[in-house]
């Protein structure tokens, strides 16, 4: 049973109940009694506990429960005489208030009394509440009374009213004006709290109007004075801060300098000597002092400062990066990929410790590390650098790999020292970080070895190796192929220089570039590529029959997904995009369309039609319409293949299924006919038929011959089209002549694995 | 202070995110996280420190010095030790009002108000006194009050008035 509140319980109280609470219901249920207790006594308008109910009422809002039913009450503590009740209350208006409620507007008068209270305390707490969440209109209502307050001797107050003018001025521009006055004399003050929001208003007005600016561009002698005396002073018990004095009030100086020198040369060589001074006789043993020092370096660099000052500044930043304390060699990095642009040849001298920095353990040091190393690079440093940052690569988390790796190619791109230097760093990528690399790296890549036409063979013989190695990382695979299918003449005729040439046989390549159209590893896109660079082999190669059969398994079923594609592109009035030379894409992209149709009308044709790769196809499609893409991803062709490959399920017992795979509504069989007899068949034909609502394709088979005793196999491919997905039967019959005699053999498949109907 | 919009849910989601973010933080990482979207874009920061079993965490913008925040909080942390006598997690937790109180001598309208300690603590003692003093006064017939209605009685009369400090005594008959 959930033990009883009561409207007079006091705050600990009710914090001890709720903190009884084992579930999260359990609270919910005593928070729900709590605030019916407390709206019932609200209505009561009982002044006795309204106070302490308000603050039972923010700390279930502290817990994220609705508390907008107190507004009302908070306004009216405000109202009240006590102290306690207007803490409170104006508590519950920072909390619980913003502009969006009608209800705030109902304080200014509270706010305007208050200002005026006989008791500082009492101004403290208004001047604290306008200056947190006071709207345009408070604010223009209440600027003169803040303007007053900002001239008072009574430090307390003059400190909160600077930064309540500052609020005033974010939300009401126009008003920065009626400020002016009061600032006359903001920097002549001895407290150092009014001291700090003095100089945090003057930076609000400086960064806001130029004019004001200018204005107080004039008081920079004065700053520099304040600064010197703190720093010069000694020991002074009341501002230390670890030894030294009122840190805080430096760095914001420093600050403000900073703001005021930029762009004025006047300025900046008043400071010059102040900041000097710093640089070099701050304390570095403890955090305070290293804030200085670091804001310090932010004000050198940003204003016109001398350049024995600026080198003096990044050496400090050089010196951070060997600081022990991690954010210290954070805030250093942060600055150095600030002014590495502007002093990039001082920068460069910190090079090694930054590039030290790549192995740090923090996540954002390493990072910023990684953004200052290829910011650093340029022709001279571009072998050592580029050794660090490929290690960086092999060994960083996978967050880091897709930046570095596109890091990696500009500055490839723009400093490599020789064209194979420049392959060999992409290889190095593509193999270590391949599955990270960016895809519309792979255009530009395929162009860059383009372009390297010396290289050519050298880079397809390297990506050919790479395939054999590693089949998993796509754009590895893309590149390799594409490269393949434009140089596989290279490949297979030895022709490479730069490195010993490889023995491989057009077969060889076939097999390759087939595994990767098969394997589960390879995506849509990548096979794709592979299926793309197949095709341009049969014009390359001898082995024509081979690709034609490949081809004319999958081609014709890729077709169905081209359709989209196909209609785009034809129906483009724009014909030179799809032939020029820029868009690799549409060019290579033809060439597939091309093929692919010229399938669907003249499958035995295929030689004849290649060739010519300037002729436009001016064929009308009866392709099934569907919306044109939006032209980006025309190589997302085989979108829906889903392939399994298993190897051989056996069906009987001599005929094995090795293959097969669906998409769509089509299924690929491959099925392999062994003997295990000890006479060959011969004239060996395999016939097939299936049930009504499957369609049946043939293709011829490899052979009519299966030699004895295992010695080989026919392999026969075979087409089923299964609209409806059903189970996919079969009835097979084979004749061939054994041992002289003819012989029929009829069997009934049923086994086919589900993965090829389903 | 919150400086966003005023929504409870988001408030809450702000606080799920940023403990989330944080509690899983190395002890050997620097202590700055960007925390993105979740705070208002990346010029935004959280900076924490860690004390024990809390940590302090600070939402700033770049107007801020990342190591002098670091030593703010060191100040703030020392305040509250010094106004609670040797702060412990259930102190912060029992007195959510006066860390609000500490603070906003410290923090105004989302910028530093006041660094020194010292003067903290005096202003944050001064106005305490206030509270007592008003307490002691008034405070008497207050608690007489509470007494009264929660004894259980027969016939509670309604209408006992503190707005002025004269009180009608109810006549019953236990009450002496």
């Amino acid at each position: 049973p959930v033990p009883s509140l009561h409207q007079s319980h006091l705050l600990r109280e009710l914090i001890r109940t709720i903190r009884t609470a084992r579930t999260q219901a359990e609270e919910r249920e005593m928070i729900q009694k709590e605030c019916a207790a407390i709206r019932s006594s609200f209505r009561e308008e009982d002044n006795t506990y309204r106070c302490r109910n308000v603050a039972k009422l923010l700390y279930m809002h502290m817990l994220g429960y609705p508390a907008h039913f107190g507004q009302l009450e908070c306004l009216k503590l405000i109202a009240s005489q006590k102290f306690t009740d207007k803490r409170i209350g104006y508590l519950g208006a920072m909390l619980l208030l913003d502009e969006r409620q009608d209800v705030h507007l109902l304080m200014t008068n509270c706010i305007k009394n208050d200002l005026n209270h006989s008791t500082q305390y009492v101004q403290g707490l208004a001047l604290c509440t306008l200056g947190c969440m006071g709207s345009s209109e408070m604010c223009r209502d209440l600027a003169g009374e803040v303007e007053k307050l900002l001239k008072t001797s009574n430090s307390y107050l003059r400190k909160k009213a600077a930064l309540c003018a500052v609020h005033v001025i974010r939300k009401v521009p126009e008003l920065m004006e009626m400020f002016l006055p009061a600032t006359k004399n903001l920097l002549s003050e001895k407290n150092h709290g009014v001291l700090h929001t003095s100089v945090v208003l003057l930076t609000e007005m400086c960064e806001r109007s130029p004019d004001m600016l200018l204005h107080f561009r004039k008081l920079v002698p004065q700053l520099v004075r304040i600064l010197k005396n703190l720093i010069m002073s000694g020991y002074s018990p009341e501002h230390d801060v670890s030894g030294i004095s009122d840190p805080f009030l430096q760095v914001r100086i420093l600050r403000l300098l900073r703001i005021l020198g930029r762009s004025d040369d006047d300025s900046s060589e008043a400071m010059n000597d102040i900041l000097a001074q710093v640089a070099t006789n701050t304390e570095t043993s403890k955090n305070v002092g290293n804030a200085i020092l670091y804001e310090t370096v932010l004000t050198i660099m940003d204003i016109k400062s001398e350049s024995g000052l600026r080198v003096l500044a990044i050496n400090i930043l050089g010196r951070f990066l060997l600081n022990n304390d991690k954010n210290i060699r954070y805030v250093a990095l942060t600055s150095l990929l600030k002014t590495v642009q502007t002093d990039h040849n001082a920068v460069q001298r910190h090079r090694s410790t930054i590039v030290d920095c790549l192995k740090d353990l923090d996540v954002s040091i390493k990072r910023r590390a990684m953004e200052l190393s290829f910011a650093l690079v340029n022709g001279n440093n571009i072998r050592g650098m580029m050794k660090e940052l490929l290690y960086f690569l092999d060994s960083c988390d996978p967050e880091f790999k897709a930046d570095c790796a596109s890091g990696v190619f500009l500055a490839a791109e723009k400093y490599a020292p020789s064209k194979r230097w420049h392959i060999d760093t992409i290889m190095r990528v593509l193999t270590t970080a391949g599955s990270y690399v960016r895809d519309d790296s792979v255009p530009n890549l395929i162009q860059l070895i383009t372009n390297s036409v010396e290289m050519h063979a050298y880079t397809v013989q390297r990506l050919y190796k790479a395939l054999l190695d590693d089949i998993s990382q796509q754009p590895l695979v893309q590149v390799s192929s594409w490269c393949i299918g434009e140089y596989g003449d290279l490949l297979v005729s030895g022709q490479c220089e730069e490195e010993e040439p490889i023995q491989v046989t057009e077969d060889e390549v076939l097999d390759v570039l087939e595994g990767l159209l098969v394997s589960n590893l390879s995506t849509p896109v990548t096979r794709g590529y592979s299926l793309t660079a197949i095709m341009k082999l049969s014009t390359r190669f001898s082995s024509v029959n081979r690709i034609k059969k490949v081809v004319s398994i999958y081609g014709s079923i890729c077709l169905q997904m081209y359709s989209h594609s196909l209609q785009a592109l034809f129906c483009r009035n724009d014909s030179t995009v799809v032939l020029s030379k820029s868009s690799l894409f549409y060019r290579f992209n033809l060439h597939v369309l091309y093929y692919l149709v010229s399938l669907l009308f003249q499958a035995n044709d295929l030689l004849d039609l290649l060739g010519g790769n300037d002729v436009v196809p001016v064929i009308q499609t009866t392709l099934p319409t569907k919306p044109a893409s939006a032209g980006g991803e025309l190589l997302d062709l085989l979108g829906d293949l889903s392939l399994s490959s298993r190897t051989s399920l056996s069906l009987s017992p001599f005929l094995s299924l090795t293959h097969s795979f669906t998409f769509f509504l089509s299924t690929v069989i491959t099925i392999h006919a062994t003997n295990t007899t000890e006479a060959d068949m011969t004239e060996f034909v395999f016939q097939a038929a299936v049930p009504k609502t499957f369609q049946l394709q043939l293709l011829s088979p490899s052979s009519n011959m299966v030699p004895a005793l295992n010695q080989g196999s026919v392999t026969q491919v075979i087409r089923v089209l299964n609209p409806q997905k059903q189970q996919l039967r079969m009835r097979v019959k084979l004749t061939y002549t054994h041992k002289g005699s003819p012989v029929q053999d009829l069997a009934e498949v049923n086994n086919f694995p589900p993965q090829s109907w389903q | 202070m919150w400086t966003l919009e005023r929504n409870e849910d988001t408030e809450q989601q702000i606080i799920r995110e940023t403990f989330h973010l944080v509690s899983k933080r190395d002890e050997n990482v620097c202590n700055f996280l960007e925390g993105g979207m979740l705070i208002g874009g990346s010029e935004n920061r959280l900076i924490y420190r860690h004390y024990a079993t809390l940590y302090f965490v600070f939402c700033v913008d770049s107007s801020e010095s990342e190591l002098g925040i670091l030593d703010l909080i060191q100040v703030f942390v020392e305040t509250l030790d010094k106004c609670f006598e040797n702060v412990c997690e259930l102190d912060l937790i029992f007195h959510v009002d006066k860390v609000h109180n500490i603070l906003a001598e410290m923090v105004m309208g989302g910028m530093v108000l006041e660094t020194n300690m010292n003067e903290i603590i005096i202003q944050v003692d001064a106005q305490n006194k206030m509270e007592k003093s008003e307490a002691g006064i008034a405070g008497a017939p207050a608690r007489a009050v509470s007494a009264v209605k929660n004894m259980n009685l027969p016939e509670m009369p309604r209408n006992i008035n503190i707005g002025d400090i004269s009180i009608k005594v109810p006549n019953l008959p236990s009450f002496k």
